[in-house]
């Protein structure tokens, strides 16, 4: 059925799987995600396609451990098979007008960031990238990153690897120093792209965010991942992901993902414990 | 005959235990009960009770049936027109449909046809394991979008008239609403993948996980060889109330709620799907979701539970058997009641609902007398949970890729009765179409769809 071909393990609790579903390709684009169960009790989890191999009939995603259910899909080997996937969902990118872009990722965000910048610089696009991380343990991509962008540039909190500082200090840099850009691809943790559109609204560059709310069925259904864009409610799933980041209302995102925190950590407890018993 | 003015009473689980758990409200006649009961009936000349039936199931002959206690032709009489009895038997409302015009209805109660159709489904698939049908295949495809009520039940017509029939699924199961809408202890979940493994065993192909006009496009189909399509894509998309303090964390639209319960499993202690267990709940609407809703909160623990709704107990829209089974639940009803604005606390999770009282005016375009607020009875009832079960409108998604005529509800636009839509050789039928409605009105909006294609494309016959 949907079965994993590959995993490739990028840190120690980052992966990348090629997962087989040649159908979800025949239509998927950039930008747009794929929601999937690891088994039968499973929740369904969004992850945004990282990668989409047409002529193997594969998709890519990159996820990391941050919770039961993905601790769960880490456990998973080439040739295991997932219960369910179904996608592509929500809107591709719409890059066709840009001409020269920025794309700053930060932490996992840049999972979702390496497409982007590929895709742009595959259509002959001038792509800039700034990527950041914690520290140089959780890096992943920096490599692929620098190779398909005309001008990147990685940092590190703690300065352990790359540059010393936040994606935002670069980004001022950089305009400072005179750079244009008929947009901005923001997306990385919701602080993070907050932190961009504040610095990019008063000088009126377009910036776009991808939003990764709470999530049930993706299929514009349940209405759980609804964002206030511009003062008006949007749902994630099908009006997104990407939103202008101008518009939205990124307090009330960061108060709407703590929704589950409580619960999603005595289950990640539960199912460590568990994979721990089982192992002895 | 059985004179008796009243319905041989459903046995049902006690509401003290029930409120502890998500098994069957309900329980079924027995062979004893479901023989009286059929016996109530008439059986006159003029039918008018299958007028009322939406798919025109023959009732008084399965009633007969029932009373010469060959169950398996009385299960063969409903499901020549319908493919899900034990999903109707439960969840149909009978008393505005064939119940309605029972003649023994004028005078007493009418005759329990629910009852009696849920007692032949039941009786069948503890009896009758699997039934051979042969049916000769006509070598013609028709793809069916969406497993509803609407898009089984066409599904299920075009296979017995020959056709190479396959349904895509946009979730990971199969059922529509009735897998992730209505609840458990209405209608289990067992019976509802009893029918539809009956109708795969009929050879109907259940693609899940496919989004038609998202992985697949209509022309898609097309190009593959299907000669047409059913749209019954049901009215999934949720309203919101637009007030403010919808944004908060524990509002919920009914749909997520009842899907994290339903589909999701929430509930049991295996499923890593979440959901909030919440003390005080408000639930805001007065149909059958919003008591679906209602009575699975209360399940799930709440304290209290409470149903906020504009006009009075006179106009709720829910169907009496649920209200009364609710009220006996401890659900507390508080009518003629708005919300205006709901309320949280720092952290940004649902504190309280800002209500008003509502007076009832005159009668509106609805038939229903038009609410209007009472300015000065602003009053806050505590909640940490709100459930918004105010309506839902169709799903835009298979609409933004195939070019299909809409009105200004999002509804698909049919040129007539039989459900063709703005394209040819595409149709129509359920929710999809006349917005939220009921199980058996999708059915027959179904049902009409494949004898309009099967006319469509075996003119001759």
């Amino acid at each position: 059925m949907y079965r994993i071909l590959t995993k490739k393990i990028l840190t120690p609790s980052v992966s990348l799987m090629e997962i087989e579903a040649p159908l979800i390709t025949r239509h998927a684009k950039p930008g747009q995600f794929i929601m999937l169960r690891v088994d039968e009790d499973g929740e369904r989890l969004p992850f945004t396609l990282a990668d989409i191999q047409r002529d193997k009939g594969t998709i890519s995603i990159i996820f990391q451990v941050v919770g039961a259910s993905t601790y769960l899909l880490n456990q998973l080997h080439p040739g295991d098979e997932l219960a369910d996937l179904v996608g592509p969902l929500g809107k591709p990118s719409e890059l066709d007008h840009l001409d020269k872009v920025l794309v700053i990722g930060g932490g996992l965000g840049c999972a979702i960031a390496y497409p982007l910048v590929r895709e742009c610089f595959d259509r002959q696009k001038v792509v800039h990238s700034i990527i950041g991380f914690r520290e140089k343990a959780v890096v992943f991509m920096a490599e692929e990153f620098s190779k398909k962008s005309q001008r990147s540039l990685l940092l590190t909190d703690d300065g352990s690897l790359g540059e010393k500082g936040l994606v935002t200090e670069a980004l001022e840099r950089w305009l400072a120093e005179g750079e244009t850009y008929d947009a901005i691809y923001a997306i990385g943790p919701l602080q993070m792209m907050k932190a961009v559109a504040d610095l990019t609204r008063p000088k009126g560059i377009k910036t776009i965010v991808s939003m990764n709310p709470i999530m049930v069925d993706g299929t514009g259904m349940c209405g759980g991942c609804r964002v206030q864009v511009g003062g008006k409610v949007k749902f994630a799933c099908v009006d997104g992901p990407e939103f202008d980041g101008h518009e939205v209302d990124f307090d009330e995102a960061i108060i709407r993902n703590q929704m589950y925190v409580q619960n999603e950590k005595s289950q990640y407890d539960h199912v460590c414990r568990l994979k721990r018993n089982d192992a002895k | 005959m059985n004179g008796s003015l009243k319905k041989t009473p459903m046995p049902v689980q006690d509401p003290r235990d029930r409120i502890h758990n998500f098994q069957e409200v309900a329980l079924g006649y027995n062979e004893d009960q479901a023989k009286v009961e059929a016996e109530r009936c008439l059986q006159c000349k003029t039918r008018p009770c299958v007028a009322g039936c939406p798919v025109g199931i023959q009732i008084p002959d399965f009633l007969a049936a029932i009373i010469r206690q060959d169950y398996l032709a009385a299960y063969r009489i409903i499901s020549r027109d319908s493919l899900l009895p034990a999903v109707c038997g439960r969840v149909c409302p009978q008393e505005t449909q064939c119940e309605a015009l029972c003649v023994r209805g004028k005078k007493g109660e009418p005759v329990g046809i629910g009852y009696c159709e849920r007692f032949v489904a039941d009786w069948y698939f503890q009896h009758v394991s699997t039934e051979n049908t042969l049916i000769q295949s006509n070598h013609r495809k028709v793809a069916v979008v969406g497993s509803g009520p609407a898009g089984l039940s066409c599904a299920y017509d075009l296979c017995l008239k020959g056709y190479d029939v396959e349904v895509y699924e946009a979730l990971h199961l199969p059922g529509g609403v009735l897998a992730y809408g209505i609840p458990e202890f209405r209608l289990p979940k067992a019976i509802v993948k009893r029918e539809i493994d009956r109708l795969e065993q009929l050879g109907v192909k259940i693609h899940k996980n496919v989004i038609v006009g998202k992985t697949l496009l209509i022309d898609d189909l097309f190009e593959e060889g299907v000669q047409a399509v059913f749209l019954g894509t049901g009215a999934g998309l949720p309203n919101f109330m637009q007030i403010p303090g919808e944004m908060l964390n524990g509002v919920y639209s009914a749909n997520e709620y009842l899907t994290r319960v339903n589909l999701m499993k929430a509930a049991d202690k295996r499923s890593a799907t979440p959901i909030f267990l919440a003390k005080h709940v408000a639930v805001v609407g007065g149909g059958n979701v919003a008591l679906d809703a209602a009575r699975s909160a209360k399940r799930l623990g709440a304290e209290t539970v409470t149903i906020l709704y504009r006009r009075s107990m006179k106009e709720l829209p829910a169907r009496k058997e649920e209200v009364d089974h609710a009220v006996e639940e401890g659900i507390l009803f508080r009518t003629l009641t708005n919300p205006i604005a709901i309320t949280g606390d720092e952290k940004g999770f649902v504190k309280s609902v800002e209500c008003v009282k509502m007076l009832l005016g005159t009668i509106d375009a609805s038939g229903r007398p038009r609410p209007i607020p009472d300015p000065n009875s602003t009053h806050k009832i505590d909640a940490d949970a709100v459930i918004i079960a105010v309506g839902t409108t169709p799903n835009p998604l298979i609409m933004q890729t195939s070019q299909l005529e809409t009105n200004r509800w999002g509804c698909i636009v049919t040129r007539n009765d039989s459900g063709l839509t703005s394209r040819d050789f595409v149709y129509a039928g359920g929710d999809v179409v006349t917005g939220a409605a009921t199980v058996i009105l999708a059915m027959g909006a179904g049902r009409k769809a494949a004898e309009a294609i099967d006319k469509d494309l075996c003119p001759t016959q």
